[in-house]
This record gives structure tokens, C-alpha cells and sequence, in this order.
């Protein structure tokens, strides 16, 4: 209540509450800002995949994933990079990590704002249960040791997105460390399952964001997004290549998505994965000087600018430049397809941590921890192993359960006693591409689990034909309704009583004496026009098989 | 030769009272023994310098309508003109009081007097780093010059809620961090009682607001002692509660694990019945308890004035330490005697010995600072406040921040910078946590076998101005009585005891009693009695006896 009264009395005011909250860009470059896409569809790694192999745009510099691999590998042969990932994720509670202001992106500037998350003087956090349901959630996700005490502290540091001069985060006790991730690596990429560890979550608010003017010559204070949760996931160095370090990425998007704690959409800024890249010679135990890298929006630019990066260690390692990697921050450039030096590292910055005092300490119960444990949904890696033994290829468990929209949409069909071979089939199929083209995810279509396993069956048990199927499924796809009630609405039941197609076929062949005559005389291509003529005379509905016997036995019978 | 007991000015004007047979005693004064067995105190009739609760009479006069809301505020307001040229206790006050008293006579016209809150009418000054959202909050600081915040802070909420009205803002040490408010930005605010000295700090303005009955009641906050040690200056009753028991919402923190909202008033029932109002969990505040208020209100009703020993088998530990060398030998006496009086009600008083008690003082300002330094972060000239033209982002903080804070406010920035460093860490901000542990724990073992503790609230009667204006390390160590209270979180009431010679009527001496957590109850109770059987002490500025229009 208070605080939407709060919220009133600053939305009075224009729009940046200090008319001189303008200041000058000091950075050349920002790293987080976000571009907002103009579709709500948030991409998968899969289908960001998909997207790019299916775009030859030449005038793009593209090096194809194949070759890109060959290349690594071939470096692989003396050096070995490490890679570690720090993630961001965003979590989409309704409220804001330590006020009641509710986050949407894409708001206009200043309106979810509340003296809390502006810093105004008196104001004091309060945390959002919510935060912890998730964090818990993750760690129990990703295998973590939860620590049932643990507490929030200030990282403290000066600019104009951090309103109150700190950051509330976690330093030395995070809420869950020591866990791992399991992945299964496309095939595309050679495949192969891979097990990467976590050393820790924690959680944490979110900054403002700067809007520089056009010119360069003052900024301005968007603070929606300040406050806003955030678990922070750091791996071990545990990946070697670009694709296994964007293939955890991806699969940490999973888990953030089946779990239900975040959208994980990499463009609006949900999911932002800061990397560190060294290299060594192989047999070498210490690591080599490791660069971060930023701007990193999606999971090819992840593979992409680790690889470039990879190279570019490599190359002045092996002549004898190995000097001048030096710890620092690089940019991710997506049109050079390159990284730059954003910032040189001067010491270790000191953040001056100390425990928050105006929050108390997070004390989780063994209770707590297990009834949410409970509410977990059975997760990626587990869904793949499933599938997997189900008999499915690969190829279909990576597709199916890539997003949990489309993996539900499966399990509830083969609940329904549908054959699992074919429902991935139509699902992967015909489904799949109808999605694409109306550009909808599959919880957006009229047609329901129930219904796929009853066409699945019709077309097994012979009542329906596999082609009156697929426009029966379209006709559930766009318009909804029951598999029984099409069949019965558009008399769709397949003729396979041997009489009834008797006497089309006898009806078509009378009505063609012309053709009969040149089939007899040795022109045996016209079967298929008789075949078609039947077809249609029965409307599509014969059942095509016994009309082919019965037609080759008419035709060729003796006069 | 001191007059230890009494101001001149009361000798004048009342009777002088047999207590003080006592002669003063040397400051090594250590063992209660050496007092001789005092006579049993005349308590059957209240004298006439026991404070009655200027809240109830309010109450009293507007339900029976011997007086208006209307002119009470105008008497207040008055007194206020009057006086606050000598005082400078206010940075900013309302103009908006007589629209709020006719609004409290409207509700009575129209017969809602059964529903006035329990501050109906009751003229309170708000310290200004409380959030007022209808007059600015500066902190008392220039960087917050004109600042206006959107919300009240709920402690200010809850009081107006209650029928209370804010005469104004009071003058304050810049963010508090001061003993003297000579540290505010914009003033300096004088002693009532002697308009040469200070009011003590870092609510100044507070104490002598309602010293000179500018106000009935005021909010102050007390980080280190900044509610007690002027009530103690200025011959108020001041109360720092519990830490968590009063919402922090809208206090503009200093040191977060330290701060705690506090109430000062000219009688312990008044500090009561006010604490009361604003007390209580708030879901804005995560550190607020969610322990049940009681009512002190019914507890000073049921008090028996006319029992010969009210207190008989209370406990009370008088803290050695507090009186050892570098406390001033006239507030030893007024402490001693105040002893004497206790013990006359029937309290039991030992000495008891807190061995980490020398620490709290180094600790409490590598934690305060080190906090300070957190909080003031905010204060970067972005969002809101002073801003000062700037080109370039790194000078305009700089810029902001240097012409926005005042050298007191500096400095303990740059100390809790310093004690945060990585490096430094654990010499200083993890040792200091360490040596909080070691006082709360001694505070708990001293209060398991006393009701209460008791000690002097400032080793020294009020500072000349200017006195410890260039030595902040004397100022720091006037803090010792009272900062162990914060670092333990325990509740603590200052009531005045009595006096030392000095200004033109004497300079009163208050008398700290430090209560376990969330027993504010037992301390109000010990000090309503205390404070009503006190012989011969009125607690009335000259400043205010002066005038006709008081009482
Ligand atoms: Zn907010």
C-alpha cells in the first residue's frame, strides 16, 4: 500500500527526478545495454542454431560451425583453454528483490520505481521470499550444498545506475555452492555428454541502467531495472571450447526455464554470461593470465567470441607473445566478429564487503528445503535420460527436451497411450513447422495432448488414413476441437469394407471404358489414374491398400 | 564546592528537601556501603517539582474542553517565537500546526472526542533526519539543503496517526554523527539552561526543544547516545529503546545496527505514552521486532505513589566503570545520590564490573564509521540533494560530495573506508564485531542477576560551545556511557537525577538505566517513580520558568 503511494508521489514529478541528473558519458563504451527485439519469442540455443544454419546471408562473415571446430581443434593439438562462466539470471518474480515494485522490461523510463530501489534517504530494503524459493530452486537444480545459514552484504562501489553507492549481494557465505551441471553437446557438434561443475549461486539485486544521449555529451538514470533479483551462477573452469561453454549457457537457460525462476531471454538482458578465457600448453598444470569477456547476447556469440578469443591467445603464445595476454576485460564485437580491449585491470578492485545490516541473516529449514525440493519438475538432464530410454534417437530427446513447453506437450501425449516414436514424429514434424510458420510456441495452439494421441491411434487402428490425419491435425492445430468429432463432422472414417470399394472401382471402371482399354492394351501407367478416380470418388476416405488389390484385380481380370 | 542536588533556581523557588543530607562525595566514591541508611522518603505528597505528563493533561483539558487544541498550538507556537532566536532548535518548522490543532477541535465539536488518538493535540518536534514528507528532511546537512522526501517515516506516520502534530524539524549533528550538534550544516542550537553551551548532540535540537517546552514530546535517534546524552544536558527524560522496537523506515540511517528512533519528553510517562505510539514491527523495516508493545499508558496509572518502598527487592547494578577517572566529580555526586535514592525506594544496588566495557568506545566508532560510510554512499549528488556542476562523472561526485558534507561527516567517512579496506578488514571491522560480541555478552550476565544497570548518561555536565569543537577525540570519549547500550541493543532511559553548579541556574546531570532487551516496561516504571519521588529538582529551564506563559 505504502509504497504504491510512494510510487504516485514520484511519478508526479518528470520523469528524471533530478533535472541535473544528467551526466557526462565516461566510459566509451557500456557494455550492458540490452537492445530490445521487437518479438516476444525468446530463442532457444536450438533454435538460434537452427536460425543461423539456415541463414546464408554472404555478406555476413559466418565461419561455419564445422570449420570453426576443425580449426580449435587443430590449435588444441599444443594449448588447452580454460574457461569458466559467470552467469546472471534474471528471476521473474512479480516484485522486485527488496521492494514491492513490480519489473517489466521495456517499461517506460522511471515507472517502477519506489524510494527503496532509488536509494532515497530512510529508505531500507526488505527481502522478497520469493528470491530465496528460486535460489533454493537453482541450487537444488544444479546439485548444490545449501547453506542453511547465510547472509546478504554490501559491494560497494560508485556510479550513477547503483542508487544507493552498494550493491546488495552475497560474499562470503552464498546460499549454495559445490554443484554440477550435466549436458548432452548437439550432434552437430560431435556430441557427447559432458558434466561441468558449479562453485557457487548467490543472490543479488540488479543495477539502473545509463541511456547516453546521442551525441555522447551527457547520460541519463533509467532505474526499472534497479533491484530487480538476480542469481549470479558461477562455474568452475571446467570448459575447453566454445560450444561446450555455449552449451552450458543453453543448458543453464533450461533448467532456469523448466524450473520456472526466469524467462532466461538472453536479448532482454535475463540471462547475461560474463566469461573468462585463458590458455596453457597442454601438460601445463597452472593456468595462463584469463580475460573476461562481456557483451556477450546470445549463445553463438558465447561459442564465437571464445573461439576468436581462443585463437587470439594461442597465436601470440605460440610466438612467443605470451606477455601480452594480460588480465583484462574484452568486448565482444558482433560485427567485427572480434573482441576489443574495453578495460585493463589496475589491481584488484576493492569492494569494501561487509554484512548488510539492514537485512537479517537467510535461515533456511531442512523443511523448507525439502518441501521445495519436492515441487521440483523433472528437469533436462533427467527428461533427456528418459527419453533416451524410451528408445527415442538423440537427435529427437535433444529436440523434445530443449523447451519444456514442448517436452510437456510430449509426456502428456504419450500419457494419453500414444506410440512415442510417433508422437515425436508428428510433434517434431508437422507440428513443429506449423509453429514456425505461424511463428507460435506450442502452448499457444488449440490442439490439445489428448487429441495428438487420439489421431495417432485413429490412424494406427486404420479409421482415419495418415493423409486425412495431417488434415485433421491442421484443422486441431488452428481451430481446436476433437479428433471423434472431425472424423464424424466431415464423415472422415476410412471405407475398408471390401464391398463397398467393389463397387466404386466397378463404377470407375465403367465410367472409363477409354482407359480401360489402353490400360488392357498394355498401357499399365493408368492404374494410378483409376486409383486416383476411386480415391476421390470415396472422397479420400478408401483405405488405399485394400483399393489397389481390389483394382489391379479388376483391371487385369479376364473378359 | 558544588551544589550537587539542586539548581539554584529550584533552591528559590521550592522548599529544599531533605535528601540532600548527603554530602557531595569524592570521586572515589566506589563502595555503596559508605552511604549512611537513608530515612524513609515523605512520599504522600507529591512535591511540587514532580513532572506531571503534559500528554495526559492535554488529554484531559481538550476532552473537557477547559482548552482548545487551537490554543495549545498557539501557546506553543508562542513560546516557540519567543524563544527560538536564543535556541536555534528548529532547522525548519511547520505552518501547517494551527490547521492540524483545528482539525483535533473540529472532531471534538462534532463529538468525536471519544476517538482522539492518543496524542490528540500533543505538539511534537521531529528530529531532522526523520523523514517528514510535508517538510524538508535535511539531515543537517548541506547536501541535503531543501531536500523534501515523498513519505513520512513510519515512527512520524504512526505519530500523526495518533492525533500528533509536528511543530518542525529539529537541528541535529550533520547525519547525526556529533555530541555537540555544533556539527549541524545550517545552525547552532544553544543549551535552555545556558545559552553559553550546547545542548549536547547529536539530538540537540530535540532536547532542547522540549526543555524549553517548545514542543510536549520529540523524536531524536541515538546511534552512540545521541538521545541520551542531551536529554541528560538539557534536563529532559530521554529513552533510546530497544533496537528493533521503533521502525527505522524513513531514519536516515547512519549506522544501520546501531540506529534506533528514540523519544524525549519532560516526564517519563510522556516518554511512555509516546513510545508506545510509534513502536511496534513495520513491514518497511526487516531489522524491526515483531515483540508486543505493552500499554506503559495503564502502567502509570497503577503505579502507587503512596507505597513507602515501591521498588523493595529490585535489583539495580550500578556499572563500576562509569565512574572511574574522567568523569566529572559534580555528576558523580548527582549519580551517587541518585543511588541514595534509589535505594530509598527499596532497589538493592551493586556494583557491578562489565570488563569489555573500555572497548565499546574504539569498537563503536570503527563500526559506526565503517557503516557511515556505507550509508552516506547514497548521498552522490545523482538522484537528489546538492549537485554541483560537473563535467565529467569522478568529479562530480568529488565535487558534490566535498561542498555537501561537513568535516565531521568527512572524517568518519574516511575511517570507515579505511576500516572496510581489504587488508584492513580484519584488524579493525571484524575485530570491532568481535568486541561487540564480548559486550553483549557481559551486558547479559550483568542483567541476568540485576533488573536493571545503571551509570551516569555523560561523564560531564553540558560543553561550553566551542569547547570540544577541535577536539573530536574528547567529544568521542564523552560517548563512553552510552555506546556499549547500542552495540548491546539494549533499551536505556536517561532521567534527570539532579545538578551541577554552573550557568545561570545550575546545568543538570541525567541518570542512564539500561534494561534487558524489550523490558522498556520495567524502565519506564522504575523511572516514572524515580522521577515523581525526586525531591526538590524541577527540571524547568530558566529560559522557560522566566516565562509567564509556562503552566
Ligand atoms: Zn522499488
Amino acid at each position: 500500500m505504502a509504497s504504491t503511494l510512494f510510487r504516485n508521489v514520484i511519478q508526479a514529478q518528470p520523469l528524471f527526478l533530478n533535472s541535473s541528473a544528467l551526466l557526462r558519458k565516461m566510459n566509451g563504451v557500456l557494455y550492458c545495454t540490452m537492445k530490445s527485439t521487437s518479438h516476444s519469442h525468446t530463442q532457444t540455443a536450438t533454435e538460434e542454431r537452427q536460425q543461423q544454419q539456415q541463414q546464408k546471408s554472404p555478406q555476413k562473415i559466418k565461419v561455419p560451425p564445422q570449420k570453426q571446430m576443425n580449426e580449435v581443434s587443430r590449435i588444441g593439438a599444443d594449448y588447452e583453454a580454460v574457461i569458466g562462466i559467470e552467469t546472471h539470471v534474471q528471476l521473474s518474480t512479480l516484485t522486485k528483490a527488496f521492494c514491492s515494485c513490480p519489473y517489466s522490461y521495456g517499461a517506460q523510463p522511471n515507472t517502477c520505481i519506489c524510494p527503496v530501489c532509488m536509494g532515497l534517504p530512510g529508505a531500507l530494503p526488505v527481502l522478497n521470499s520469493k528470491v530465496i524459493e528460486c535460489a533454493v530452486k537453482l541450487a537444488l537444480a544444479l546439485n548444490c550444498r545449501l547453506s542453511f545459514s547465510s547472509k546478504f552484504d554490501r559491494k560497494q562501489y560508485f556510479y550513477p545506475d547503483l542508487p544507493k553507492g552498494y550493491q546488495i549481494s552475497q560474499f562470503d557465505i552464498p546460499i549454495a555452492t559445490g554443484g554440477s551441471i550435466d549436458l548432452d553437446l548437439p550432434l552437430e557438434f560431435g556430441g557427447g555428454h559432458r558434466r561441468f561443475g558449479i562453485t557457487r549461486i548467490h543472490m543479488e539485486e540488479d543495477a539502473g541502467k545509463l541511456m547516453h544521449s546521442g551525441n555522447g555529451s551527457y547520460s541519463q538514470v533509467d532505474l526499472n531495472r534497479a533491484g530487480v533479483p538476480l542469481l549470479e551462477i558461477v562455474s568452475e573452469p571446467d570448459m575447453r571450447t566454445g560450444i561446450e561453454a555455449s552449451e552450458y549457457a543453453a543448458e543453464l537457460q533450461r533448467v532456469v526455464r523448466y524450473l520456472g525462476v526466469s524467462n532466461g531471454n538472453m536479448q532482454e538482458g535475463s540471462l547475461r554470461c560474463d566469461v573468462n578465457v585463458s590458455i596453457r600448453p597442454i601438460g601445463q598444470p597452472e593456468f595462463g593470465t584469463k580475460v573476461e569477456i562481456k557483451n556477450l547476447n546470445s549463445f553463438s556469440s558465447i561459442n564465437r567470441a571464445i573461439d576468436f578469443e581462443i585463437s587470439r591467445q594461442v597465436n601470440l603464445h605460440s610466438q612467443g607473445q605470451q606477455d601480452s595476454i594480460v588480465q583484462e576485460t574484452r568486448l565482444w564485437e558482433e560485427g567485427a566478429q572480434k573482441t576489443v580491449t574495453m578495460r585493463k585491470k589496475e589491481g584488484l578492485a576493492d569492494y569494501r564487503y561487509f554484512p548488510e545490516p539492514d537485512l537479517p541473516e537467510v535461515v533456511l529449514t531442512k523443511d523448507y528445503v525439502d518441501s521445495v525440493g519436492k515441487s521440483l519438475p523433472e528437469l533436462p538432464e533427467a527428461k533427456r535420460r528418459r527419453y533416451e530410454e524410451m528408445g527415442l534417437s538423440m537427435q529427437d530427446v535433444l529436440f523434445l527436451a530443449n523447451d519444456i513447453a514442448v517436452a510437456d506437450f510430449f509426456d502428456a501425449t504419450i500419457q494419453k497411450g500414444a506410440d512415442v516414436k510417433l508422437a515425436a514424429n508428428w510433434i517434431m514434424g508437422d507440428i513443429a513447422a506449423y509453429l514456425k510458420n505461424e511463428k507460435l510456441s506450442i502452448i499457444d495452439i488449440k490442439l490439445v495432448p489428448h487429441e495428438l494421441a487420439e489421431l495417432i491411434a485413429s490412424i494406427k487402428s486404420g479409421t482415419i488414413s495418415g493423409k486425412i490425419g495431417k488434415e485433421i491435425l491442421f484443422e486441431l492445430l488452428a481451430k481446436g476441437g476433437t479428433v471423434k468429432g472431425l472424423i464424424e463432422e466431415k464423415d472422415l472414417v476410412q471405407i475398408t469394407d471390401l464391398g463397398d470399394i467393389e463397387k466404386m472401382v466397378d463404377k470407375v471402371i465403367a465410367e472409363n471404358p477409354k482407359q480401360l482399354e489402353q490400360y488392357r492394351s498394355g498401357k499399365t501407367k493408368l492404374q494410378g489414374y483409376f486409383a486416383g478416380q476411386v480415391m476421390k470418388a470415396s472422397k479420400g476416405k478408401a483405405n488405399p491398400g485394400i483399393l489397389n488389390k481390389l483394382l489391379v484385380e479388376k483391371l487385369n481380370a479376364k473378359v | 564546592m558544588l551544589s550537587t542536588l539542586h539548581s539554584p533556581r529550584s533552591l528559590s523557588r521550592f522548599p529544599l528537601h531533605l535528601t540532600s543530607s548527603v554530602k557531595p562525595r569524592a570521586a572515589s566514591a566506589s563502595s555503596l556501603s559508605d552511604y549512611p541508611p537513608s530515612p524513609p522518603l515523605p512520599v504522600a505528597q507529591s512535591p511540587g517539582g514532580a513532572p506531571a505528563s503534559q500528554i495526559l493533561t492535554i488529554r484531559r483539558s481538550l476532552l473537557s474542553g477547559s482548552v482548545t487544541a487551537t490554543q495549545l498550538a498557539e501557546s506553543y507556537l508562542s513560546r516557540l517565537r519567543l524563544t527560538e532566536p536564543q535556541l536555534n532548535s528548529f532547522i525548519h518548522v511547520s505552518d501547517s500546526v494551527l490547521k492540524s490543532a483545528q482539525e483535533i477541535d473540529d472532531k471534538i465539536a462534532k463529538g468525536g472526542g471519544e476517538a482522539l488518538g492518543p496524542l490528540a493535540g500533543v505538539m511534537v518536534g521531529v528530529k531532522d533526519n526523520i523523514c517528514t514528507v510535508d517538510m524538508p528532511s535535511t539531515g543537517g546537512s548541506r547536501i541535503l539543503e531543501n531536500y523534501r522526501p515523498p513519505f513520512d517515516a513510519t515512527a512520524v506516520k504512526r505519530l500523526k496517526e495518533k492525533g500528533g502534530i509536528v511543530v518542525g524539524k529539529t537541528n541535529l549533528d550533520e547525519f547525526g554523527m556529533g555530541s555537540t550538534t555544533e556539527g549541524s550544516g545550517f545552525q547552532v542550537t544553544a543549551n535552555p539552561w545556558d545559552l553559553g553551551r550546547v545542548p549536547g548532540g547529536s539530538s540537540g535540537g530535540s532536547a532542547s526543544a522540549v526543555s524549553a517546552r517548545q514542543c510536549v514530546v520529540s523524536l531524536g535517534s541515538d546511534t552512540g547516545g545521541s538521545v541520551r546524552q542531551p536529554a541528560s544536558f538539557c534536563g529532559v527524560v530521554g529513552l533510546k529503546p530497544t533496537y528493533g522496537r521503533v521502525s527505522r523506515f524513513g531514519l536516515m540511517a547512519y549506522a544501520s545496527s546501531l540506529d534506533v528512533i528514540g523519544c524525549l519528553g519532560t516526564s517519563v510517562a510522556d516518554v511512555g505514552i509516546f513510545l508506545n505510539a510509534i513502536s511496534g514491527h513495520d513491514k518497511f523495516d526487516a531489522t524491526s521486532s515483531k515483540q508486543e508493545v505493552p500499554d506503559f499508558e495503564s502502567l502509570f496509572a497503577s503505579i502507587n505513589l503512596l507505597e513507602s518502598k515501591p521498588l523493595s527487592g529490585l535489583k539495580v547494578g550500578l556499572i563500576r566503570e562509569t565512574l572511574d577517572d574522567g568523569v566529572d566529580s559534580g555528576v558523580k555526586s548527582a549519580i551517587n545520590a541518585a543511588v541514595l535514592h534509589m535505594q530509598e525506594l527499596g532497589c538493592i544496588v551493586n556494583e557491578v564490573s562489565l570488563s569489555s566495557f573500555s572497548l565499546g568506545l574504539p569498537a563503536y566508532y570503527i563500526l559506526a564509521s565503517s557503516e557511515s560510510s556505507s550509508n552516506l554512499s547514497r548521498y552522490d549528488g545523482v538522484r537528489y540533494g546538492k549537485q554541483t556542476v560537473s563535467d565529467e562523472l569522478n568529479a562530480l561526485y568529488a565535487d558534490s560530495r566535498a561542498s555537501g558534507f561537513g568535516p565531521e561527516v568527512k572524517m568518519r567517512i574516511l575511517m570507515g573506508t579505511y576500516a572496510l579496506s581489504a587488508g584492513y578488514y580484519d584488524a579493525y571491522y571484524k575485530r570491532a564485531q568481535q568486541v561487540r560480541t564480548l559486550i553483549r555478552e557481559s551486558f547479559k550476565t550483568a542483567l541476568d542477576s540485576n533488573d536493571i544497570l545503571i551509570s551516569p548518561a555523560a561523564p560531564s555536565v553540558a560543553y561550553e560551545m566551542g569547547e570540544k569543537k577541535n577536539d573530536p577525540l574528547s567529544m568521542y570519549a564523552g560517548d563512553i556511557m552510552t555506546v556499549n547500550v547500542n552495540l548491546a541493543g539494549l533499551p536505556a532511559l536517561v532521567v534527570p537525577c539532579g545538578f551541577v553548579e554552573g550557568g545561570p541556574s545550575g546545568l543538570p546531570v541525567g541518570l542512564q538505566m539500561i534494561g534487558a532487551a524489550f523490558h522498556e516496561e520495567k524502565l519506564l516504571k522504575i523511572g516514572h517513580l524515580f522521577e515523581q519521588t525526586l525531591q526538590g529538582c524541577r527540571f524547568v529551564p530558566p529560559l522557560v520558568a522566566d516565562d509567564p506563559t509556562w503552566e
